[in-house]
């Protein structure tokens, strides 16, 4: 594999994470995380949808006036996102039912206009199509980090299966209903991207001001 | 009257849809550094929201909804299947519509909104409006007032944000938090207090 493929692949798993370092596809990432199952399907949904239609619009970057390329660009993703809503109709449609509307809102994951619109646009099918595929990765290392940490301590069980037996249950453990609500998904992400950065300590962002610190001998 | 004053406190403070629903995000985060550049995004979402909505929802009753093809005389058609692309496709069309006013127009407003102009079309936000709308079944001045409202409370959650952290270059925050990590948590708490307004009726 060429450098340029490798990076294109692994670099927006971790250095470029869509979520945490380009703010991108953050919606969905607050609102399917509730438990573990349908972030699964969610990611792998987004992934296919970000990697195919990065691949077609590199294949037509050089034919498209510019004028009306979002246009374009939508209705190719949106074309994909039924695909995807009707296979998922097809073979899981359990799940398919759960997800009803954030399969829908693929369309409007801005992961997925981002990346065509920033590097599909620029360079060829093969590429992009790697690059679809990384952020897609990215995306859900993001999404199955938060999904485990509010299903696992908002109602005590990973996957539906019990680990840690809660009170009702007669089990040890009093779940967080907090991690249920909405508010939690931002704090997680929040912490998730201070530890990543704390560990990648080059995508800190600068402040814009340093408060200068006052010593004591100085203020006397 | 009443009704729809009532659609509207609804739409900005109990239904936020930044807030309580969560749609916009990106653009919510990545924007609200600030005040001004908030203001100018804000309101263009609010005129989106009022074009669009209205718009969609008007589609949505005409010509895409079971039997809304009475009037052409095919009222066995039923096109709702559409209705994501055929939504995606105005508020595409209205946002590059937009694009070029502003370019014309207002070419310092086009330079600050930048790259995140072309991302209003993939503003969850605007999408959630038009399928709020749609689902809950409103009339065509319903929407509008909804359209408004919705866009109105995105637009005031956003400045709210884009204010406190304005404010916020003045504190010490940790190395790994600053800037996105800090604007998370305090969406977060935006979000806890905005939970509070649930269930006000007038």
């Amino acid at each position: 594999m060429s450098s340029a493929a490798k990076h294109a692949l692994i670099d927006p798993i971790v250095d470029e994470n869509p979520v945490t370092l380009q703010v991108l596809g953050i919606c969905s990432a607050l609102a399917v995380t509730t438990s573990l199952l349908p972030s699964l399907y969610m990611c792998l949904a987004l992934t296919m949808v970000a990697s195919l239609s990065n691949a077609a619009v590199s294949a037509i970057r050089k034919v498209l006036p510019s004028s009306i390329r979002i246009i374009v660009q939508m209705t190719i993703i949106a074309s994909l996102v039924i695909v995807v809503d009707e296979s998922l109709k097809a073979f899981a449609f359990e799940t398919s039912r759960e997800l009803s509307v954030f399969v829908g809102l693929i369309i409007t994951n801005c992961i997925v206009l981002g990346r065509t619109e920033s590097f599909a646009s620029k360079n060829p099918v093969g590429l992009s199509f790697l690059d679809g595929i990384g952020n897609g990765l990215g995306y859900s290392l993001i999404l199955i980090l938060v999904a485990s940490t509010r299903e696992l301590l908002g109602s005590g069980t990973l996957l539906g299966y019990t680990i840690l037996p809660t009170l009702a249950e007669g089990g040890w453990y009093n779940p967080n209903g907090m991690m249920l609500l909405p508010p939690s998904a931002f704090f997680v992400i929040g912490l998730i991207i201070w530890g990543l950065r704390t560990w990648k300590a080059e995508q800190v962002e600068q402040p814009e001001f340093r408060i200068h610190e006052v010593h004591r001998t100085e203020a006397f | 009257m009443q009704g729809y004053v009532e659609l509207f406190i609804k739409a900005v403070f109990v239904e936020n849809l930044a807030l309580s629903f969560f749609l916009g995000m990106c653009t919510f985060l990545a924007v609200s550094k600030r005040i001004q550049t908030a203001f100018g995004l804000g309101a263009a979402v609010i005129v989106v929201q009022i074009i669009t909505v209205p718009t969609n929802t008007f589609l949505y009753h005409f010509v895409l909804d079971e039997g809304a093809l009475a009037w052409a005389g095919l009222p066995d058609v039923d096109l709702s299947f559409l209705g994501l692309v055929t939504y995606i496709g105005i508020i595409a069309a209205m946002v590059q519509l937009l694009e070029m006013v502003l370019d014309r127009y207002f070419p310092r407003l086009f330079h600050a909104l930048g790259i995140y102009l072309p991302l209003i079309t993939v503003n969850c936000a605007i999408l959630g409006g038009t399928l709020f709308s749609v689902q809950r079944d409103y009339t065509l001045s319903e929407s509008v007032v909804y359209g408004i409202g919705s866009g109105f409370g995105w637009a005031l959650a956003l400045v709210g944000l884009a204010g406190i952290r304005e404010k916020l270059k003045y504190s010490d925050v940790p190395a790994g938090l600053q800037g996105l990590g800090i604007a998370f948590i305090i969406a977060g708490l935006m979000s806890l207090g905005f939970m509070a307004f649930a269930g006000i009726q007038l």
